[in-house]
């Protein structure tokens, strides 16, 4: 117990001794530990919204929507909608309700659509546009935020979508519809042409739990996610009813699919009167099972693998639609925090080697009076996993605090997601990493520190620096900043390895998020609004960006104060023989600038290699500009060189005599 | 405007360094006035503390004077700034310290080249000129070792083999013999003999009598002033080992 309480009095007073570095310490570990917590209570925070949309909303347990063949010239099958709202274990249905695909149309729509051709049409986005009963319905009847419900010229738009376009009650709004020709081996060029061009008055919006959120509203034909669905399922083989080769089709049979659609709800009539005829309707029936956790069997049971034309989806499918936007913001940030970890080691280790240097003579004393080398390396250790824990807690409470403002579910759905749940679980795996980063970083040092002889610590001899015959023979034929630099890299090279590392992690994390933001402005320009997605996801790159470049900032400034602190008595001897306090002074910038040159061109690789394992360089995705890349590099070194400026220019500037003179007192 | 002055390599006038201030003030240096004329070799005695060290970093512009003047090799150096007073001592200035102040990762030859590489001569030339000045000061088998693995007289030697690297006006040795032992010291001591037969400029701070004894002049300080001064050219010659008591 004694023991235990002199540990934590020497470590406490270690701490206390140089508050500045503990806090550094601190907001080092911190940054790693906060965005790791966000990530890590991100998971799951929609479903409580999404289940108050779905009580409020009657929503249903299945959707199903059937699509037209209009290749072969046959509507939608409603006789079998009609059969699944009647198969045993459905207790009570809505629909079915015809559904067009259109284009909306609006003030203020600055965004682009993208049609199935790739091309884009300004000022407009996609949509689907369902015709209801101005009645209510017993399954899926959306929960109107804003006026009335449809009537005949008047379109309720869904909450997320009319948020994402700045719509509301009053405005005005136009649906388009297109008809095309088909595409086939004969007939590549696809002809769409205008057949409808409807005008309606908003008079409401509302929430739904029978749809994904914009911009991922799908019904049948058109519906990506359930495409991958059916290709794992379908049997090997070309589809059934792929048009033969030859046969040259060049009259208009299909009506334009929304890409990247919302959600409007019309009039029966009204929708029904935007489709060129009655055979272009698809057609969609909510179901509400007896049993909702059977909805996945259901779904497996009805689902025909041999058409495209039908959409099964439950309402788990549809509220992990919900969940996907703050899935991706939860795997930025976990990526996010193992690169900031690997920077919090970073800093650290470089903090508690210049401490170490400083309690060298401390160490002595605690030996001599009787320490042994295991309270010695317990009492050295101790001081950071004082501060891991800190700055786990601290981390903790900041994620959790933070979490609520990446984790509002849009307006797409009722209530705020609230205060996520900090579980045992969570809190573990932040602990566990802020005292693995605390012990890899001081293990070694604090080893060391056990090791060394009592006499020696006593003596406070400076560690030997390491010799490199190669780079000191090399740096004798460079320029005077350049040989000093060279050779005080040299004789730290775990300092230069960390350094290195340093800027290799902080420019994979910013080309990564370069090429992020790239693929995100890509889409975004493609999408008819603003995407909730879009946004939240460049708050978190700024989260990370913000979070990277601040923590490798810091390095930077460590390393060359523990560098020039290390490298005081060969600069003092530098200038005595001749050198000035500029040349020593960016020397001890050269010393951080070279690894972070090489950090910075291993990152540019390492950022492009990040974002094409993260899948984003998938599709023929096109990165950032070339020139931004490139521009990487150079940018992260003169912002090194800047940062490494004062503290070097300090290093160099202390009286010489006094630093030469201090060896003999 | 830099002032000149052609009769001494090193000459100060009222050199002064203080401390603190009011009660705390500490006078180290307290109005020294001294000429070095080329080729002589100057020790200044006194005991620990009496300010000898630090007027040995005044005289090279490793410190600044709180008033007075120096001039060295005709040129005033107490008004010039870093800069100008580095590249002076490039050229002006070799010192030798106690501690020696070896590079512990610079091999024997680097070390002594690096004044040189500062100065700007080629690696060739400074690695060349290097090895001449190890073969003077009886170490060129020694080239390659790190100091770890040389004896304190070896280290020394080096030390000062470094401070004629770049041909200097004047050597400034700081207790050059200070953490030696008897047979190094005599190793130094011919050494600076040397050095002196072959008409370099040494100004020596120590409080050994026998280093004291092997100069032209003698200056005794104390409490940072000058307080007395003797003459002892010639006596030296050929007799060193015996004068200074280190020969059997």
């Amino acid at each position: 117990m004694g023991r235990v309480l002199l540990v934590g009095r020497l470590a406490a007073r270690n701490l206390r001794r140089r508050p500045a570095e503990a806090a550094l310490l601190l907001v080092a570990m911190m940054a790693a530990t906060t965005v790791l917590t966000l990530g890590l209570v991100l998971h799951g925070v929609t479903d409580d919204p999404y289940q108050d949309t779905r009580e409020a909303t009657a929503g249903p347990d299945v959707v199903a929507s059937f699509a037209p063949d209009n290749y072969m010239g046959q509507p939608a099958d409603l006789a079998g909608l009609e059969a699944l709202a009647d198969a045993p274990g459905v207790s009570d249905h809505s629909g079915p309700y015809p559904v067009v695909g259109a284009e909306l149309a609006a003030d203020g729509v600055t965004g682009s659509r993208r049609t199935p051709r790739g091309e884009e049409v300004g000022g407009a986005a996609g949509v689907w546009a369902v015709g209801r009963d101005p009645a209510a319905a017993s399954v899926d009847q959306p929960e109107l935020t804003q006026g009335s419900w449809v009537r005949d010229g008047g379109a309720v738009v869904e909450a997320g979508f009319a948020d994402a376009l700045d719509v509301g009650e009053g405005d005005q709004i136009t649906l388009r519809t297109r008809l095309c020709t088909p595409m086939t081996p004969t007939t590549p060029e696809q002809h769409c042409r205008v057949v409808n061009d409807h005008s309606f008055r908003v008079v409401g919006v509302a929430v739904t739990a029978a749809a994904r959120p914009y911009p991922g509203v799908c019904f049948a034909p058109f519906c990506p996610w359930f495409a991958e669905a059916m290709e794992d399922a379908r049997p090997q083989g070309p589809p059934p009813d792929e048009p033969p080769p030859d046969e040259a089709v060049d009259d208009e049979r299909f009506m334009e699919d929304p890409v990247e659609p919302g959600l409007v709800w019309l009039t029966e009539a009204d929708a029904r009167g935007l489709a060129p005829a009655e055979e272009f309707l698809s057609y969609v029936v909510n179901l509400k099972l007896a049993d909702p956790a059977d909805a996945p069997a259901f779904v497996n049971a009805h689902f025909s693998s041999s058409t495209e034309a039908q959409v099964l989806e439950t309402w788990r499918d549809i509220r992990a639609g919900h969940d996907q936007l703050v899935q991706d913001t939860q795997n930025v940030l976990v990526i996010g925090s193992r690169l900031l970890a690997i920077l919090a080691v970073s800093s650290v280790a470089v903090l508690v080697g210049g401490r170490m240097a400083d309690q060298t003579r401390r160490v002595g004393l605690l030996k001599a009076v009787g320490g042994t080398p295991r309270v010695v390396a317990a009492a050295l250790l101790a001081e950071y996993v004082a501060v891991a824990l800190l700055a786990a807690a601290a981390g903790l409470a900041a994620g959790w605090l933070a979490a609520p403002l990446l984790t509002d579910p849009g307006a797409g759905l009722l209530g705020s997601a609230g205060a996520p749940s900090l579980t045992l679980s969570v809190a573990a795996q932040v602990t566990a990493v802020a005292l693995g980063v605390a012990l890899v970083a001081t293990f070694v040092p604090a080893l060391r520190a056990a090791r060394t002889s009592t006499v020696h610590a006593l003596t406070d001899t400076a560690r030997p620096p390491r010799r490199t015959p190669r780079l000191i023979a090399i740096s004798a034929r460079l320029p005077i900043p350049l040989l000093l630099g060279l050779r005080v890299a040299a004789r730290r090279p775990r300092r230069v390895v960390l350094n290195t590392i340093s800027i290799f992690v902080t420019v994979t994390g910013v080309v990564a998020v370069l090429a992020a933001k790239t693929l995100i402005g890509q889409d975004a320009q493609l999408v008819g609004g603003t995407d909730p997605g879009t946004v939240r996801a460049n708050q978190v790159l700024l989260v990370i960006t913000v979070s990277l470049v601040a923590l490798a900032a810091v390095n930077a400034i460590f390393v060359t104060w523990a560098t020039a602190l290390d490298a005081k008595h060969s600069s003092a001897l530098a200038r005595a023989l001749g050198a000035t306090p500029q040349q020593v002074s960016t020397g001890l910038s050269a010393a951080q600038v070279l690894p972070a040159l090489a950090g910075a061109v291993l990152g540019l690789a390492g950022g492009i290699a990040l974002f094409n394992g993260l899948g984003g360089g998938e599709d023929g995705v096109t990165g950032p500009p070339l020139w931004q890349m490139l521009a990487v590099a150079p940018v992260t070194v003169l912002v090194v060189a800047a940062l490494t400026t004062i503290p070097a220019r300090i290093g160099a500037r202390r009286p010489t005599a006094q630093i030469l003179q201090a060896e003999l007192a | 405007m830099s002032e000149r002055d052609h009769t001494s390599v090193l000459r100060a006038r009222g050199v002064r360094k203080h401390y603190g201030q009011g009660d705390g003030l500490v006078r180290a240096v307290d109005g020294v006035d001294l000429d070095v004329t080329p080729g002589e070799t100057v020790a200044v005695m006194g005991p620990s503390g009496c300010g000898k060290s630090t007027l040995l970093h005044l005289l090279g512009g490793l410190d600044r004077l709180s008033a007075g003047e120096v001039w060295l090799g005709g040129l005033r150096i107490d008004p010039i700034g870093e800069k100008a007073l580095a590249r002076m001592r490039r050229t002006a200035v070799g010192f030798v310290f106690q501690a020696f102040h070896l590079m512990d990762e610079l091999t024997a030859v680097e070390n002594v080249e690096l004044p040189a590489l500062l100065a700007g001569s080629s690696a060739r030339a400074a690695r060349q000129r290097a090895l001449r000045l190890l073969e003077r000061v009886g170490l060129a088998d020694r080239a390659g070792f790190l100091p770890a693995s040389l004896s304190g007289g070896q280290r020394q030697r080096v030390a000062i083999a470094r401070a004629l690297a770049n041909e200097p006006l004047v050597v400034l040795a700081d207790e050059p013999t200070g953490n030696l032992d008897s047979a190094a010291t005599l190793d130094v001591l011919r050494l600076f003999e040397t050095l002196h037969e072959g008409g370099q400029t040494l100004l020596i701070v120590t409080h050994d009598e026998r280093i004291a004894a092997t100069a032209d002049r003698l200056i005794s300080m104390r409490d940072g002033a000058f307080v007395d001064e003797t003459r002892l050219t010639g006596v030296t010659t050929g007799q060193l080992g015996a004068l200074v008591g280190l020969e059997g």
